[in-house]
C-alpha cells in the first residue's frame, strides 16, 4: 500500500507557477511577411521581460513574455509601428520595460555621458600633442 | 594641487568600486508598479471564466462606488493564501471582480470551491492581454478602482492580513 501511495506521487506533478494553458498564438510563430517579422524581432529584443527581469521577452520562456510576444506580433500584422507599440508598453509599464530609454531629463546624462568624455579625453589629447610637438 | 590631480582618477575608481559593491548588496527592486494609476481603466470586454459567474468588462467597473479589482489565477500559489482574506474584505462589504490569467474554467471553478469565493464577477484573460493592458506585471495583483473607473491604487503580490488596513484606507478615499 505504501508503495502504491509512492508510486502515485511519482505521478503527481509538481506545483509550478505556471499555468496549464499552451503558448499565445504567435508567442513562438514567426509572422510569414518577412520584413513585419523582422520589425517584431527588434522590438521584441528590446523589451523587457517583467517576471525574468534581466531579460528581454524575444529570450524569456515566460509565459507572460511569450504573451507579450504575441501581443507584438498581431499588432505589427495589424499595421502598427513598432515605436507606437513601445510607447504603449511605456505607459504602462515606464521606462523600465524599454531597453532603449528614451531621452528625458533623467536620462540626458545617460545619453550626454559619452559625448562628454569623448570631448574630454580629445581635449586631453589636443594637449599633450601641442605640448610635445612644442618641445 | 598637482598631487590631489594624481590621486583623483585613484579615488574616482574606488568610487565606482562602491557604487558597484552597493548595487550587488541591494539587488534592484523587483516590483514594477503600474504606470496608469489615477486614469481611467483601458477598455476590456472579457468573457466568463466559469459558467456560474458574470463576465467583466470595463464599464463594469465603474460602478458608481469604488470596488476592488483581483487579478489572479488557479495556478498561482499566494493566491491560495489570499484568498481567505478576500473573503475578509467582502464580509467587510467590499465588492471585488476578478480576471484569471491564462486560465481553464474548470480549473477555475476547481480554485472556488476549494479556497472560497468572494468574487462579484470573473473575467477570462486568456493570453494576459487585458493583464498587459493594465500595466499589471504579475499575479496576484489588485487595483481599487473608484466610482468613475478612475485606478486609484495598486496592490503588488497578494493582500496579507497586515495589508487589510491599507486597502480598506484606499477604498475609502476612492470615495
Amino acid at each position: 500500500m505504501k508503495c502504491f501511495a509512492l508510486l502515485l506521487l511519482l505521478l503527481a506533478s509538481p506545483a509550478l507557477a505556471d499555468s496549464r494553458m499552451g503558448a499565445a498564438p504567435l508567442a513562438n510563430v514567426q509572422l510569414t511577411d518577412v520584413r513585419q517579422e523582422r520589425q517584431a524581432r527588434a522590438l521584441m529584443e528590446t523589451i523587457r521581460c517583467l517576471v525574468c527581469q534581466g531579460q528581454s521577452i524575444a529570450d524569456s520562456d515566460a509565459e507572460m513574455a511569450g504573451d507579450m510576444r504575441s501581443l507584438i506580433r498581431e499588432r505589427i500584422q495589424k499595421g502598427e509601428r513598432p515605436e507606437a507599440i513601445r510607447s504603449w508598453l511605456i505607459q504602462r509599464y515606464g521606462d523600465w520595460v524599454t531597453y532603449e530609454p528614451p531621452l528625458s531629463v533623467t536620462t540626458i546624462f545617460l545619453w550626454g555621458l559619452p559625448v562628454l568624455l569623448l570631448m574630454l579625453g580629445g581635449g586631453l589629447a589636443l594637449g599633450r600633442i601641442r605640448r610635445t610637438s612644442k618641445r | 594641487m598637482r598631487k590631489v590631480l594624481l590621486w583623483l582618477p585613484l579615488a574616482l575608481f574606488g568610487l565606482l568600486l562602491g557604487i558597484m559593491g552597493h548595487g550587488i548588496l541591494n539587488p534592484e527592486q523587483t516590483t514594477v508598479p503600474s504606470r496608469l494609476i489615477g486614469t481611467k481603466v483601458p477598455q476590456f470586454d472579457l468573457p466568463a471564466a466559469v459558467p456560474s459567474h458574470a463576465a467583466l468588462k470595463s464599464s463594469d467597473l465603474a460602478s458608481g462606488k469604488p470596488i476592488l479589482l483581483n487579478i489572479f489565477a488557479s495556478w498561482c500559489l499566494p493566491c491560495i493564501t489570499e484568498a481567505p482574506i478576500l473573503e475578509e474584505l467582502k464580509a467587510k462589504g467590499v465588492t471585488i471582480h476578478a480576471i484569471a490569467i491564462r486560465d481553464k474554467p474548470e480549473d477555475v471553478a476547481r480554485f472556488l470551491s476549494d479556497h472560497g469565493d468572494p468574487y462579484a464577477s470573473i473575467g477570462s484573460d486568456v493570453s494576459s492581454r487585458v493583464q498587459i493592458s493594465l500595466g499589471s506585471s504579475g499575479v496576484p495583483e489588485s487595483f481599487v478602482i473608484d466610482g468613475k473607473g478612475i485606478i486609484r491604487h495598486q496592490h503588488i503580490g497578494d493582500i496579507k492580513v497586515e495589508d487589510v488596513p491599507k486597502i480598506l484606507k484606499a477604498l475609502e478615499e476612492a470615495r
